[in-house]
C-alpha cells in the first residue's frame, strides 16, 4: 500500500507529511512532522498523554488516523508559548507546582486550554470534568485544577 | 440507609535510605569557562526536584548563584556512581555528596582567586552574588567568572571537587539482632476524616490534616508539591487501586488504565499541610527528605478511620466497597467505635 499525503495546519504554520496506512495521529506528528510535544502514554486511549486540539476540539492523537487531519488544524503543546512567552496556562502550571514527571503535563496543557477556549471561566468542577480523561500519577490533581483556575484569574482557594 | 463517620489517626517514623552493602552516592563538581559550575550526578531527578535541590546545595556550597550552577543527572555513563533515587534518600545521600565536591571546587576557586588578588585564600569570601572579596575589604574583589577564567587560562588549575557520602552497611549482631542501618528518621502524624455508606460500601475521603518532620525544608514548595502528591497515592493504595483484586487469585486483574482504578480529578480530597523544620546533624543544610512516606500514612489512618466509621478491622488492601459491604456482613452491621457529635 502506498503513502499518503497529509496536508495540516501545525500550531500556525503549513505542514505537510507522507503518512502510512493506518498510522495514528499521535506517530505522525512525532516521527512525521518532528513535533514531541504530544507524549506516547498508553496508546490506547486512556491516559490523556497525547490530547491534541484538532479544530479547536481536545482529541487523543493515538487514536486518531493521521490521513482524516488532512485540511484540518491542529494544536498542540509545542505551539502553546509565543516565541519566549509562555502560555497563561504555561505560567500557571510553573507558578503552581502542578508538574513533577512532566509526563502528562502536555496532555493536561491542551485539555485545559480547550476547556479555556470555549469557557475562560470555569468552576471547579468543570476543570476537574475538563481534564477527568487525563491521568497523573505525581501531583494528586488538586495543583492542577488550582493551576488551571489561577490561569484564568480566578481565585485559588487554600 | 446510613452514612457513617469515621476519623482515623496514623504516626509514622521514617528511616532515610537503605542498608544493602552500603549506600553511597558521589558528585563531581567543576567549573566551565564562562565561570558557571556544571554538578555531575548520576542520580535521578523523577519530578521530585532532586535536579533543584541539589542545584541549590551547590550554589550554596560555592558561594555563587543558584542560575550558575547546572546540574548534570541521569546518565550513568558520565557521572560518578550513585545507589539511585529511592529508599527516599536523595535529597540527604546526594545532597552530602555534592556539599563535599563543592567544597573541595570552592577551595581552589578561592585559591585562584587569591592569586589574581595577591591575597591568602583564607581571607576570602564570596558574597553569593558571583564575587570573590578579602573579608571586610568588598573592594579587593574578583569575580568567580574571572577567578574560573584565570584558573583555567593562565594558572593552569582545574577548578574541580568529588565527593562522596557513604553510609557504611550496618552489620546485624547475631546475638541481639541489634543494627544501625540509618543516621535520620523523618517523622509525621496523619489523620483522615471520611464517611461510609453501609449499604453501598461507598467510602468518601472529607479532607487529610497531617504534620510532617522532614528536617529543614530545603525547597519548601517541592516539599509541599511532594507531600500532597504522596498523599494522594496513598489515598489510592488504600482505597482504589490494585493489580491482584482477589489475589492470589488472578482473576478480574486490570489489565489497562481503564480497568486500573485510581481516584481521578474529581475526586480530590482537601489536606491541610504543616511542615515542621528539625534540621538532622549529618543532614545536607539540614534536610532529610520526604519522598517515600508521603504516601505510608495514609494507608493507615484510613483503615483506623473506617474501624472509628463502622467497627470493622479491614486488614487487605485497598479496601474496596466489596471488602467493606463483606466485613460490615460478617461484623452483624455497622458497630461505630464512638458516635461522634456533629
Amino acid at each position: 500500500m502506498g503513502k499518503t499525503p497529509v496536508t495540516l495546519t501545525l500550531n500556525k504554520a503549513e505542514r505537510a507529511g507522507f503518512t502510512d496506512p493506518g498510522e495514528n495521529l499521535l506517530n505522525f506528528l512525532r516521527r512525521g512532522l518532528g513535533d514531541l510535544s504530544p507524549k506516547y502514554g498508553c496508546g490506547q486511549g486512556t491516559c490523556g498523554a497525547c490530547t491534541v486540539l484538532i479544530d479547536g476540539e481536545p482529541q487523543l492523537s493515538c487514536l486518531v488516523l493521521a490521513e482524516t487531519v488532512s485540511g484540518k488544524t491542529v494544536n498542540t503543546t509545542g505551539g502553546l508559548a509565543d516565541g519566549a512567552q509562555l502560555h497563561a496556562l504555561q505560567t500557571a502550571f510553573m507558578d503552581g507546582f502542578a508538574a513533577q514527571c512532566g509526563y502528562c503535563t502536555p496532555g493536561m496543557l491542551m485539555a485545559a486550554k480547550a476547556l479555556l477556549d470555549r469557557n475562560p471561566r470555569p468552576s471547579r468542577d468543570e476543570i476537574a470534568e475538563a481534564i477527568s480523561g487525563n491521568l497523573c500519577r505525581c501531583t494528586g490533581y488538586a495543583p492542577i485544577i488550582d493551576a488551571i483556575l489561577a490561569a484564568t484569574g480566578q481565585q485559588v482557594q487554600g | 440507609m446510613t452514612i457513617h463517620k469515621g476519623r482515623g489517626f496514623a504516626c509514622i517514623n521514617y528511616p532515610i535510605g537503605m542498608n544493602l552493602g552500603g549506600d553511597p552516592s558521589q558528585a563531581l563538581v567543576h567549573s566551565n569557562p564562562d565561570g558557571k559550575f556544571t554538578v555531575a550526578l548520576s542520580a535521578i531527578d523523577l519530578g521530585q526536584g532532586m535536579k533543584s535541590v541539589t542545584r541549590q546545595i551547590a550554589a550554596e556550597t560555592l558561594g555563587v548563584p543558584v542560575e550558575d550552577v547546572y546540574v548534570d543527572t541521569a546518565d550513568s555513563d558520565t557521572g560518578p556512581h550513585d545507589m539511585g533515587s529511592f529508599a527516599s534518600r536523595g535529597t540527604h545521600r546526594v545532597g552530602n555528596a555534592v556539599i563535599r565536591a563543592a567544597e573541595e571546587a570552592r577551595g581552589v576557586m578561592l585559591e585562584a582567586a587569591a592569586e589574581e588578588l595577591e591575597v591568602d585564600a583564607g581571607d576570602l569570601v564570596t558574597d553569593g552574588r558571583g564575587n570573590i572579596h578579602v573579608r571586610g575589604a568588598p573592594s579587593r574583589s574578583i569575580t568567580t567568572m574571572a577567578a574560573s577564567q584565570a584558573a583555567q587560562f593562565k594558572q593552569g588549575r582545574t577548578i574541580a571537587g568529588r565527593g562522596i557520602f557513604l553510609i557504611p552497611l550496618s552489620e546485624v549482631d547475631p546475638e541481639t539482632g541489634e543494627m544501625t542501618p540509618v543516621s535520620c528518621f523523618a517523622h509525621a502524624g496523619l489523620v483522615v476524616d471520611l464517611t461510609v455508606d453501609d449499604e453501598t460500601g461507598e467510602v468518601e475521603v472529607l479532607q487529610i490534616n497531617s504534620a510532617y518532620e522532614v528536617g529543614r525544608a530545603l525547597n519548601p514548595r517541592l516539599v509541599e508539591q511532594q507531600l500532597i502528591g504522596g498523599a494522594w497515592m496513598g489515598l489510592s493504595h488504600a482505597l482504589w487501586e490494585t493489580t491482584e483484586p482477589y489475589y492470589p487469585n488472578r482473576d478480574h486483574g486490570p489489565v489497562d488504565f481503564v480497568n486500573y482504578l485510581m481516584p481521578g480529578p474529581g475526586e480530590v480530597t482537601p489536606h491541610n499541610i504543616a511542615v515542621l523544620e528539625r534540621p538532622a546533624e549529618d543532614a545536607p543544610f539540614g534536610g532529610k527528605g520526604p519522598g517515600e512516606m508521603c504516601a505510608n500514612p495514609v494507608l493507615p489512618a484510613v483503615a483506623n478511620a473506617l474501624y472509628n466509621a463502622v467497627g470493622v478491622r479491614f486488614d487487605e488492601l485497598p479496601i474496596t466497597p466489596e471488602k467493606i459491604l463483606r466485613g460490615l456482613r460478617a461484623n452483624g452491621g455497622a458497630r461505630p467505635q464512638a458516635v461522634r457529635q456533629g
